[in-house]
């Protein structure tokens, strides 16, 4: 991360996590995560529901503060940052949301637009040149006019893609893209990430519980259970790997005991800090 | 002690609310003065569209309301006067209660109903949609894209509405003084506008002003403060119509105590 190791650029690490810890004010979610994302690798991140895999994502970009620990890009520790240098490393990066989170009052043109016209001083010549690329890439073109109550899921999650495609980044985000998907449309998204992958050689970071979809587009997976990371390999070291809870959540076997009711109960009515988290859906 | 720590904690609630309003006013404030000479220039362009909304659309129900007011004071007004043989004063009544508190007043509750309830639903929703933390990953400040404008559109809308406003109500005054007190429209008009000094005018106005800040201060707040799911969406909304009614009188005291004691 200093001029010494220029030398080593290629093998340097895209984003490098060190015994990273998030609360929630006295619950601490993440106990320490450490890894690295390799630059053009595809990392998938796997966890079930309660493992904190999606308040890991929402810290990578940002949206959650860590307690303690680094996250380092591109030489920078983010959890250390001000907001306005955050800022700068966001417009190198993009996010594609489990629900899409397209502006409902624009249409699907001026939401992939958006980031470049808040941003670049690019004519709107330019611009609308630029989005209709990136409709294509994802391949809706010709649904600039439409508006996002007018698409289905699956186009939704592509035009979601093509917004978060529209700065170029060079750490492209899933928050569960198969998510609400059917297993036909879920297999077109998976394919548009391949192709990204591809086409760009950008790294992407994915959050998942699908299966599937995580050994088609992973170069690499991390599994987190319960804030920790209890493995990170390549798909076939997962595939082959004798720890019983990789194998429990890859041969689907169903957890023994119930769920502790007060554990649950926690869950649902802690308080998120200040202008915070939506509580509900977000197991995670 | 239970009361006493009770009244503690809402006290301390309170003013933690409205430290929060004051932040938000603040970072809004901020994007609308510094940030422009920072690169980060307003857009004016949804500040309009906010404006039409805010304000245009609100004329005609904001004229029938403040009309019906005017003869409601007028009526009242008459009542007591005509004991005095003084229904002459009835113009000058309406004229000074609408301007100085009525006019404002009014004009801040129909804002509050239909622009106050308005933010905090949309704001809300785009919450639960994750709207806002797509907006924050692209490193576009929420309350850039979305309060500033607002905040610009309400503090130029609400002057203009009270004006029409206050017209409005003299007028409604006016129908009762040509039908019961002898007055011809003219001379009903002529003795409103003879009776106004400009303070009570312009009180009027700065309390607008400061109704104006105050609603979408409340109303993007509870927006943003959404939890999770339609059924929140819901609370935030009355919530925000809840508390800027209620702030929105706060205010009018404070305002009115400080024109009464430096004399306006």
């Amino acid at each position: 991360m200093d001029a010494e190791s220029m030398e080593f650029i290629d093998s340097e690490p895209m984003l490098s996590l060190r015994d990273l810890r998030v609360s929630y004010g006295d619950r601490e979610i993440l106990h320490g995560i450490t890894f690295d994302v390799m630059r053009e690798e595809t990392l998938v991140i796997l966890g079930g529901s309660g493992s904190g895999k999606s308040t890991l994502l929402r810290t990578l970009v940002g949206l959650e503060k860590p307690s303690s620990g680094e996250i380092w890009i591109k030489g920078k520790d983010i959890a250390k940052l001000s907001n306005d240098e955050m800022d700068e490393i966001r417009k190198r990066i993009g996010m594609s949301f489990q629900g899409s989170a397209l502006f409902g009052s624009m249409t699907v043109g001026e939401n992939v637009a958006l980031p470049l016209r808040e941003h670049t001083k690019l004519e709107d010549s330019t611009i609308e040149i630029m989005l209709r690329l990136k409709l294509e890439q994802v391949g809706l073109a010709g649904f600039e006019y439409y508006m996002p109550s007018q698409l289905s899921g699956g186009m939704m999650k592509r035009a979601a893609v093509a917004r978060a495609l529209a700065m170029d980044p060079e750490i492209l985000f899933f928050d569960e893209p198969s998510a609400g998907l059917d297993p036909i449309i879920a297999a077109g998204i998976d394919q548009l990430i391949l192709e990204l992958k591809k086409a760009f050689r950008m790294t992407i970071i994915v959050v998942t519980h699908e299966l599937a979809s995580a050994f088609l587009i992973a170069d690499r997976m991390v599994l987190i259970d319960k804030g920790n990371v209890v493995a990170i390999g390549t798909k076939e070291e997962m595939r082959a790997s004798k720890q019983p809870r990789v194998r429990q959540f890859l041969d689907r076997v169903a957890e023994p005991e119930v769920a502790r009711e007060l554990d649950y109960l926690q869950m649902l009515t802690e308080d998120r800090r200040s202008v915070g988290v939506p509580g509900g859906k977000r197991g995670t | 002690m239970e009361l006493v720590s009770q009244i503690g904690g809402g006290v301390t609630n309170g003013l933690a609310y409205i430290g929060s309003l004051t932040s938000l006013a603040g970072r809004a404030a901020y994007f609308t003065f510094v940030a422009p000479f920072r690169g980060k220039p307003l857009r004016l362009q949804r500040a309009v569209s906010q404006a039409l909304e805010v304000g245009v659309r609100a004329l005609p129900i904001l004229s029938l309301i403040t009309f019906f007011i005017g003869l409601i004071l007028a009526l009242q007004a008459a009542y007591e006067l005509k004991k005095f043989g003084a229904m002459d004063l009835v113009a000058t009544a309406v004229a000074i209660s609408m301007t100085r508190e009525l006019g404002p007043l009014i004009t801040a509750i129909v804002v509050i109903g239909r622009s106050g309830s308005a933010f905090a639903a949309e704001i809300g929703t785009m919450k639960v949609t994750e709207e806002i933390d797509a907006l924050e990953t692209m490193a576009i400040s929420p309350i850039q894209f979305l309060v500033t404008p607002k905040f610009l559109a309400m503090i130029v809308m609400l002057p203009c509405l009270t004006i029409w406003a206050n017209s409005m109500g003299i007028l409604g005054g006016a129908s009762f003084g040509v039908a019961q007190a002898d007055f011809t429209w003219g001379r009903y008009i002529r003795t409103s506008v003879e009776a106004l000094f400009l303070r009570d005018i312009v009180t009027g106005l700065i309390k607008s002003v400061m109704f104006g800040i105050t609603i979408t201060a409340v109303g993007c707040l509870e927006g943003l403060n959404t939890g999770a799911g339609a059924e929140q969406v819901g609370r935030s909304t009355t919530r925000a119509v809840v508390m800027s009614i209620f702030m929105v009188v706060v205010v009018d005291l404070i305002f009115t105590l400080l024109f009464f004691f430096i004399g306006g």
